[in-house]
């Protein structure tokens, strides 16, 4: 990978992350928006595969666990979503022909991920509410995740494809999703 | 171990890399919750927050033309309605010079704003909120557009004209975290308004629109009022909270009898979901980037 192009990579991880904290509390459920790190790294795991997906969940991560306004224990977030890419690359198979198995890898995601995320702060006693209410919060952030995803997956696989490097594509992988 | 020999899969790279990163972020994690007060990722958080703030106060003037329409989602049924009520206001109106709801909205809360600091007699910098934790992480933070540059430190009393919001967290040059009271970490020491009995506010989480917070009184045998008002009872130096900001009124009050205890629910005056303009309390003669708000004096 370029330098270029790592660096356009880590843009959109920062426009992702940003764009959850400033432009989509607007849309705010009760405080709970959708996950846009999140479904950026579980397109780039259909797009690219798990190694690919760790790292960049890692990054995405660790800039949602640092980026204010986050006040929790840091590698939290990152952990989970390095978890969510390298899962998403492992049937991303699958979720590469069609656009709705891509957007259920995509509700999945968000529900392993948050839950991880729950967990890991159930473990380190930090930033934990309630079973139900973390629950209701999961089940709503997979809601939001699922109703976006139809939108955000050609347009996320449109614009890695720009970043990707030019690559010869076996003929099985043909097909995708926005061609 | 002949069949590990050969250059590995791509398979087996990537749960190399799997279990690579899963150590790192176990030992990121170790660092920051381990050390306690002074994490060794504090410069890291800082330094991240120096550029990520202002990036966020960017963001959120960039999209501030769209936003500001606050109402964005509303029913068709509503809008329809809406606009047949415009529609006749608008002859009305029209040659009247008209102001942007939302900016006489702000407008309002500074106004509040600075009635608070003529009322309190605290000097207080103005500051809009610019970004929101999401609430997936558990946590309810916000992030403004004040910092270090305009006198904001750890550790101050932030409020916005309806009452208490939170306290600063951390603030970088340009931006500040504030952790709101509805979080589950926040303990705020809160005095009766009618008897002055003195207990501690936890804020409860929240999951719906409802955030709650929960009193537990001193003296167990004072039996909270429902619709009393609680206000912050204050700290050495205003440290993190100065006294006689309201908080909330009592809703509910809940006695357990086996803990012989009473549990009063407090529903905060402040609507932590359409958090605009808000008030940090700094110490009197800031001197910063922007107007210190000071009572009596002009400006």
């Amino acid at each position: 990978m370029t330098a270029v192009r790592g660096a356009a990579l880590a843009g959109l991880v920062c426009v992702a992350v940003l764009a959850q904290v400033v432009v989509l509390r607007y849309v705010a459920i009760d405080g709970v928006v959708p996950d846009l790190a999140l479904v950026l790294v579980v397109v780039a795991a259909i797009d690219r595969g798990p190694q690919f997906a760790a790292v960049l969940g890692f990054g995405a991560g660790l800039l949602l666990d640092l980026a204010p306004p986050a006040d929790h224990v840091a590698g939290r977030w990152a952990l989970a979503l390095v978890v969510v890419g390298y899962l998403a690359g492992r049937v991303r198979q699958d979720a590469r022909s069609s656009l709705l198995t891509a957007v259920l890898v995509v509700g999945a995601g968000s529900f392993v991920g948050t839950s991880i995320y729950a967990f890991s702060g159930v473990l380190l006693d930090d930033a934990a509410l309630p079973v139900e209410q973390m629950l209701r919060i999961i089940v709503t952030g997979v809601l939001w995740d699922l109703l976006l995803a139809p939108l955000l997956v050609p347009v996320l696989l449109w614009l890695l494809g720009l970043l990707g490097p030019p690559r010869a594509r076996l003929p099985h992988e043909q097909v995708r999703v926005l061609h | 171990m002949a069949r590990d020999s050969g250059p590995p899969t791509p398979e087996q790279r990537a749960r190399r890399v799997l279990g690579l990163l899963v150590l790192a972020c176990l030992t990121v994690m170790t660092l920051d919750a381990k050390a306690g007060a002074d994490s060794p990722l504090d410069p890291v958080r800082s330094a991240v927050g120096g550029v990520f703030g202002p990036a966020e106060t960017a963001t959120a003037a960039a999209f501030g033309p769209f936003t500001d329409l606050g109402d964005a989602l509303r029913t068709n049924h509503g809008l329809r309605r809406d606009i047949a009520r415009l529609e006749a206001d608008n002859a009305r109106l029209r040659g009247q010079v008209s102001t942007l709801p939302v900016d006489r909205q702000r407008l309002a809360e500074l106004d509040g704003l600075t009635r608070t600091v003529a009322d309190t007699g605290y000097s207080m910098v103005a500051a809009r909120v610019v970004a929101m934790g999401p609430l997936q992480s558990f946590s309810r933070t916000v992030t403004i557009d004040a910092g270090t540059s305009s006198g904001v430190r750890k550790d101050m009393t932030v409020l916005n004209s309806d009452g208490l919001v939170g306290r600063v967290v951390r603030a970088t040059r340009t931006t500040a975290t504030v952790l709101l009271i509805v979080d589950t970490d926040s303990v705020v020491g809160g005095r009766l308004g009618t008897n002055l009995e003195i207990g501690f506010l936890r804020g409860r989480g929240t999951a719906d629109n409802t955030g709650r917070l929960a009193l537990d009184l001193v003296d167990n045998s004072v039996m909270p009022s429902k619709d009393d008002v609680v206000v912050t009872w204050g700290s050495p130096d205003g440290v993190p909270y100065v006294a006689g900001i309201p908080i909330g009124r009592v809703e509910s009050v809940v006695s357990s009898p086996r803990q012989s205890s009473r549990l009063a629910v407090i529903k905060p005056f402040v609507d932590f979901t359409s958090l605009d303009v808000v008030g940090v309390v700094v110490p009197k003669g800031t001197q910063g980037d922007r107007p210190v708000l000071t009572a009596g004096a002009p400006q």
